[in-house]
């Protein structure tokens, strides 16, 4: 499960990390959140969770001031023009647990479940004498300097790595793009060291996200500024397995718009027309059932071949059927 | 899990008698408040279905929105071990003793199966093919073809692989999973026994000493490949209520062989077709609508025999509306139609009369045929390797991702 805020804020104690405390009701957004510690001294940030299209996930923390373009930012990730998105509000809650929405914070990263989330933080950060944060939750701030920041990542085994946001470098043949080691490297846990030698460091995550979907009356804003492109509801694919909702769930929003636009040719009504009328959310609700049956029962019998594979290669061929990874 | 065996509790003023093998109504079906209070369990409120909402991240059931599924035994604890980051496994059960299994069969699986979505949580499956052999006039041989025949149904039901091991008594008794069976057993004198199960003199000692068996799945050590040292993992069991009676002789003896009491979360029961206070019995198909019928076939059994609360002419039933209380097309719409604001429409209008009950009647046969079909193209698709695979003792290594 995921941690809390007393956690975080007593590991920071334990690590002997200076930072102020400021209590307030829940914000959701920046403007919020500066009407009540804006007078204090310490700078605002902005926290965006970011998707690609691998479902890799990246939280950019950012002065409020800062411009941050995806664009840019997905080229030099080596992700192509357009290939990082706001990640939707199930991945919110999915990857940073018991955060609330309009809470994305660099300290979700003391979750497990975080633990392939790639952290990109702002330069501007170190220009600043303290920066605040939500600390897993958004009815408390906590300002700290980014050098105590940076002490809190070591300590959970994160290298933290600061970026010029506002920087626009050309990315082609002869300049490979430059964030490109930040892309988490899937399976396992993003090593401290560099990226080329990912040896396992313990077994795969075992505290994994909950798969959840959304709530009924999910509502709150993400506290963001720039708009991403139409959030697709993907979720993360952990490396727990195959998940039968979250297949459907991806099938489902790759044939809705494809539906939607055929129908839109034939009966000759504009596409934004029929997004009013039909909806993504009943389409799911009604195809859900029967796709996930059906999907169950694929993974069942993928799961049955490999299962009776092994077991006869233990038989026929014992160890030595196992290739060597060496 | 039930079987046939004569009832004992005190039948002082015809009063509803519920256990294992005999759940009979007095006058206006069973009375839930008083079994609550009678068995000693407690119910399951708004404010733990919210709490299961929250801690799951998803909305609930609709078994628990609509009050089917209603007591509970310790799922609070469940709740709070969970909510910690520490987990629970399921353990659920079945008695094999017909091939046909109906939708009152598939309802304990259904909610079964939401749990182990929603909390990701293992399940261990359990197929009493023994108990069969002991109650009913079966070989051994067909006693454990039955729970074959009923495992394929049961994985059909949307299990998650990764994460459930089904089993037969005849094929996994044995090791640890005995020696649980043996500490339970020192510990529940004849008496006891009698009490509980109301067996006489007359009946054989397979029967005497058969409750152990459906007990000690509650506990992990009986599962030392998949539990391995985690002896004081709790376990959750979705049931129906009469099953309430094993498992308290079972919560009894936990603590005195130093194990973890298991938690219960219980259902009411499924009416049959012709009315709540009739028996579903296999022996008469047109009591239940069964995973094998035909969408024909479920139109029929709707049509003739669901028992209908709307009144006997049209005119007299825009009058006076249809009695809900005894309406079994309502009831399994309560059970099996998904959408809230939906199904309080329709009772709204057929209780005025301004919906008859033929048309409630259509759409329950198009809610049913939706769900039979999804259940045939899945039980379709069901081999034996795959039975095989889901009752081998394999690692399940992402059992509590």
């Amino acid at each position: 499960m995921g941690r809390t805020k007393e956690e975080l804020l007593a590991r920071l104690e334990e690590l002997k990390i200076d930072f102020k405390r400021h209590d307030h009701p829940v914000v959701l957004t920046v403007e919020d959140q500066a009407k009540h510690v804006g007078n204090f001294g310490g700078a605002l940030t902005k926290n965006l969770l970011l998707k690609d299209k691998k479902h890799r996930l990246y939280i950019v923390s950012a002065l409020a001031d800062t411009k941050v373009d995806m664009k840019i930012l997905s080229q030099r990730l080596g992700l192509g023009k357009g290939g990082v998105r706001m990640a939707p509000e199930e991945n919110l809650r999915q990857v940073l647990q018991q955060v609330p929405l309009g809470c994305v914070t660099p300290f979700a990263l003391f979750n497990e479940s975080a633990s392939a989330v790639s952290l990109l933080l702002d330069q501007g950060l170190k220009s600043k004498q303290s920066c605040y944060f939500h600390p897993l939750t958004n009815d408390v701030t906590i300002a700290l300097s980014s050098s105590n920041l940076d002490k809190f990542l070591l300590s959970i085994g994160k290298q933290p790595a600061y970026v010029d946001l506002e920087a626009s470098p050309v990315v082609g043949k002869d300049n490979p793009p430059d964030l490109a080691d930040l892309v988490p490297s899937g399976a396992f846990c993003s090593s401290e060291e560099s990226v080329e030698n990912p040896t396992p460091k313990d077994a795969p995550q075992v505290n994994v996200p909950k798969e959840k979907t959304c709530l009924p009356e999910v509502k709150a804003k993400p506290k963001v500024q720039n708009k991403g492109a139409e959030s697709s509801e993907s979720k993360v694919l952990t490396n727990n397995g195959p998940n039968v909702e979250i297949f459907a769930s991806d099938v489902l929003e790759v044939i809705f718009p494809l539906f939607l636009s055929e129908a839109s040719k034939k009966l000759n009504i504009k596409q934004e027309e029929l997004t009013q009328i039909l909806k993504l959310d009943d389409f799911k609700r009604r195809a859900a059932p029967d796709l996930e049956s059906v999907t169950n029962m694929f993974k069942n019998m993928a799961y049955t071949a490999g299962f009776h594979a092994g077991f006869d290669t233990m038989l026929k061929s014992g160890l030595g059927g196992m290739p060597s990874r060496k | 899990m039930a079987s046939v065996a004569p009832e004992v509790e005190k039948k002082e003023e015809e009063e509803q008698v519920v256990n294992p093998w005999e759940v009979s109504a007095g006058k206006g079906g069973i009375d839930y408040d008083k079994l609550v209070d009678q068995f000693g369990c407690q119910r399951l409120d708004a404010a733990l279905i919210d709490r299961i909402a929250r801690l799951t991240g998803r909305p609930p059931h609709r078994f628990l929105r609509r009050g089917l599924f209603f007591a509970h035994r310790d799922l609070n604890e469940i709740l709070d071990i969970y909510e910690k980051g520490d987990k629970f496994y399921l353990y659920t059960g079945r008695g094999p003793s017909s091939e046909a299994l109906h939708l009152g069969h598939l309802v304990p699986f259904m909610f079964t199966k939401y749990l182990q979505d929603a909390f990701k949580v293992p399940l261990v499956i359990q197929l009493t093919d023994d108990e069969k052999f002991l109650w009913k006039n079966l070989t051994v041989e067909e006693s454990k073809r039955l729970a074959r025949e009923n495992a394929k149904d049961i994985i059909a039901c949307g299990f998650d692989v990764e994460r459930t091991f089904i089993f037969s008594d005849f094929n996994f008794v044995g090791g640890a999973f005995y020696e649980n069976m043996v500490k339970v057993a020192r510990c529940v004198t004849y008496n006891k026994v009698v009490g509980i199960f109301g067996f006489t003199p007359e009946d054989h000692i397979g029967k005497i000493s058969f409750p152990p068996v459906q007990a000690v799945p509650s506990f992990p050590s009986s599962f030392p490949k998949h539990f391995s040292g985690n002896d004081q993992l709790r376990c959750l069991i979705p049931c129906a209520i009469d099953q309430d009676p094993y498992f308290r002789m079972t919560r009894d003896v936990a603590p005195r062989i130093g194990y973890q009491k298991p938690a219960l979360i219980e259902s009411r029961f499924f009416p049959a077709l012709q009315g709540e206070n009739t028996k579903m019995s296999a022996s008469d198909p047109n009591s239940a609508i069964y995973v094998t019928d035909s969408t024909k076939d479920i139109k029929t059994k709707v049509n003739k025999y669901a028992f209908s609360g709307g009144q006997d002419s049209v005119e007299l039933h825009r009058k006076l509306g249809a009695n809900l209380e005894v309406d079994v097309s309502i009831k399994y719409l309560n059970f099996f139609l998904e959408d809230d604001d939906e199904l309080e429409r329709i009772k709204k209008a057929y209780k005025e009369g301004r919906m008859l009950t033929g048309e409630v009647k259509q759409l329950l046969v198009t809610v049913l045929s939706e769900m039979v079909e999804r259940h045939k193209r899945a039980r379709a698709r069901v081999t034996e390797e795959m039975v095989d695979a889901f009752m081998a003792v394999r690692p399940l290594p992402n059992m509590f991702g």
